[in-house]
């Protein structure tokens, strides 16, 4: 998910040449309060205007008890937006709140159900009520990590390990699974160091995040190497999914590949190795099945 | 109306200042001149028309912004000029 500038005409025209899976256009933090109004009209029209082709378009609002929060709601809904980033959010009340102001705007275009939300938490709060965030709505597509205000609230600050974001990152994860939503993991925002940008998008996907939020082109690339799978780990997960196959086909339960049982458990990892590397363009869908 | 202005001179972008006039007058300075001078000022007199305004004076300098972000740009000077948003609340 890269973050573009919602008040960049140039950047918003181009950000999809980079091929990011989701753009996210912003009218929060990197627009001044002088330019609100005309960020929201740029991202309004671009959104209706600029061919994005298959990639997810996310807008992240202000919040919606700011003068420009349910504007932003208005703007974004009527131009068709995939997804409403909601920041700092810290409860699921938050959440019903955004999905009154969005079914309203929705109502009047006759467009009812079609806006996901996203909630971005970044605070203490936010990561305790983390599981009634991620459940508050039917539109909740998934939760994400806003770690610079964390840090903050925690009265920390960011270090390159990350040790202060742990507890977040684990929290977000398994309120996303138990929810059965997306996790997007923080920006790193250091783009001069891509080799510790590189072991954080390790590390969180390890941890079991989804995608990592980036600001800038150049660690996409990074980030595609981390998560698409490798020949390796495809081959191994279409063996064992041939080996269920023929296992469920012949009626027995437990198998062995290469001398090791295969349970639910790594069925369902072969699964997603597969799914990841279909959604990475590594092996087409027909060779998945 | 008072004068407004949105946009800025970076590339891809178009600055547009809206003031008091009579009838619509545009004066555009643009890199795509011969190209699309025509049809940068019709969509400028499009989007202000589409707004309810028919006396404006406009100053545009284009930095070969795309159509969509001329209709933002004009709309926003013309929302900060008459003081009459486009959005609710």
């Amino acid at each position: 998910m890269m973050f573009v500038p919602g008040n960049n005409p140039g950047m918003m025209a181009d950000a999809h040449i980079y091929g990011p899976d989701s753009i996210m256009l912003d009218l929060e933090d990197s627009v001044t309060m002088a330019e609100k109004d005309a960020a929201r009209l740029l991202v309004h029209n671009a959104l209706k205007s600029i061919d994005y082709g298959s990639t997810e378009m996310v807008v992240r609002i202000n919040p919606l008890n700011t003068p420009y929060g349910k504007k932003d709601v208005e703007a974004v809904v009527k131009a068709g937006v995939d997804v409403i980033r909601m920041p700092k959010t810290e409860t699921a009340d938050e959440v019903r709140e955004l999905e009154a102001e969005i079914l309203k705007v929705e109502e009047e275009i006759g467009a009812v159900g079609r806006t996901q939300i996203m909630a971005a938490i970044e605070s203490a709060l936010g990561i305790v009520n983390a599981y009634s965030i991620a459940t508050a709505s039917k539109r909740m597509m998934g939760i994400a990590l806003g770690a610079e205000d964390y840090s903050a609230n925690l009265k920390t600050n960011r270090t390159p390990g990350g040790a202060e974001l742990l507890l977040a990152r684990e929290q977000i994860v398994v309120a996303a699974r138990a929810a059965g939503i997306a996790c997007f993991d923080t920006v790193y925002s250091n783009l001069d160091d891509m080799e510790t940008f590189r072991k954080e998008v390790e590390l969180i996907k390890t941890l079991g995040f989804d995608g990592k939020s980036i600001i800038n082109p150049r660690q996409i690339e990074v980030v595609n190497e981390v998560f698409t799978p490798t020949e390796k780990e495809i081959n191994k997960a279409r063996a064992v999914v041939a080996a269920i196959k023929e296992a469920q086909a012949k009626g027995s339960g437990v198998i062995a590949v290469n001398g090791k049982m295969v349970d639910r458990p790594v069925v369902l990892r072969a699964e997603r190795t597969i799914a990841l590397a279909v959604a990475a363009g590594v092996i087409s869908e027909e060779e998945a099945l | 109306m008072k004068e407004a202005i949105a946009g800025t001179l970076e590339s891809g972008d178009i600055m547009v200042k809206i003031g008091p006039g009579k009838g619509l007058e545009v004066e555009l300075q643009s890199s795509v001149e011969a190209q699309f001078g025509r049809q940068i000022r019709a969509l400028i007199a499009d989007t202000l028309e589409g707004l309810g305004i028919k006396d404006a004076h406009v100053d545009a300098i284009d930095k070969g912004a795309l159509d969509c972000t001329i209709r933002a740009r004009v709309t926003a000077a013309a929302v900060r000029a008459t003081g009459n948003d486009v959005w609710k609340d």
